[in-house]
């Protein structure tokens, strides 16, 4: 029998990673994008099994809104990757501050 | 030790390995493709959980959709991945330890005893005949249906906003300028010109004269 500890802690173990690269690709849009997915996965696993253990559907409706506003922010984030790229013509995060005054 | 079991452990540790290569992997290509074993492997997952629609439809949407607008994105942008991976070593040991610190705390919180199988256990598998996406959609369409029609209007939000921030067309149409139209005067469509008075020259056609019309005969 799987408890529901064991998926909490997987989605954990998902989530822990997914910080640690942002913390460590700090050059990269890229990546920190892919982390910012794989964080809403691991969020979205917890979703689904609370649900599951729970007897409670409601957890998978929000599952359903996560993912349509992952897929809206994942387009409008490249985006304004593809419109940065073109106007700097860098990814580096480190060199985007035009901004700090 | 069940067949769920053997399933969840083996696709749980597939999933944190291939988690671990997102976040390392130097070409972000790679990084995108090792996101799409992720998410197949979460999508098995989530079907373990019973969660039929949505495993199915992470993988039709994320890996068929969202996965395949990086790639295009990743491929199209040219980037030097020897420098932009520069400071990755320097930042490793504050990441090991945001990781440690975020997943100590997570992890005794989840194994206190709150979620084990005593306090929570695992409900009976629901019958043969059972459909997981009409009960979606039986919430989805009465409780939930105001939340559902703004996802779509967020949904036709972003793909205006996505076209609008990368169209770049706009500089080559050729339309009517108003302000330049108005701002017009005398100078900028007349433009007077000073030169020398012509010199009355002798009627007599030369050979070069003739050989050229002959040319623009033979050419009409």
């Amino acid at each position: 029998m799987i408890a529901l500890s064991d998926y909490l802690t997987v989605s954990a173990i998902l989530f822990a990673i997914s910080i640690a690269g942002i913390v460590i690709n700090r050059k990269n849009v890229i990546t920190l994008l892919l982390c910012v997915e794989l964080m809403l996965l691991a969020i979205n696993t917890n979703f689904i099994a609370f649900s599951r253990y729970m007897g409670d559907s409601a957890g998978q409706i929000f599952v359903f809104f996560i993912l349509t506003v992952a897929a809206a922010e994942a387009a409008i984030g490249l985006a304004i990757l593809v419109v940065l790229f073109r106007s700097r013509g860098t990814i580096d995060i480190e060199e985007l501050d035009s901004l700090k005054g | 030790m069940g067949i769920e079991q053997i399933v969840f452990y083996a696709f749980s540790s597939l999933l944190i390995l291939s988690a671990l290569a997102v976040i390392t992997v130097r070409n972000s290509v790679r990084a995108v493709l090792w996101l799409i074993l992720c998410f197949f492997c979460a999508a098995v997952i989530w079907m373990l959980l019973e969660a039929e629609f949505l495993a199915i439809s992470l993988i039709l949407v994320y890996v068929g959709a969202v996965m395949v607008l990086f790639l295009f994105v990743v491929m199209m942008l040219d980037i030097d991945y020897a420098a932009i991976k520069q400071g990755f070593t320097r930042y490793l040991p504050l990441g090991i330890l945001g990781i440690v610190a975020l997943f100590g705390g997570i992890y005794s919180l989840i194994n206190s005893g709150i979620f084990n199988l005593a306090n929570m256990p695992l409900p009976a598998a629901h019958p043969a005949d059972y459909s997981n996406i009409r009960e979606l959609g039986m919430l989805l369409y009465t409780h939930y249906f105001y939340p559902f029609e703004i996802a779509a209007v967020l949904l036709l939000v972003a793909i205006i906003a996505a076209i609008s921030l990368t169209f770049r067309g706009s500089r080559d149409r050729k339309v009517q300028k108003i302000h330049e139209q108005v701002k017009a005067n005398k100078s900028s469509r007349l433009r007077v010109l000073k030169m020398d008075a012509e010199v009355e020259l002798p009627l007599t056609p030369t050979n070069s004269e003739a050989d050229s019309d002959d040319t623009e005969e033979v050419k009409g």
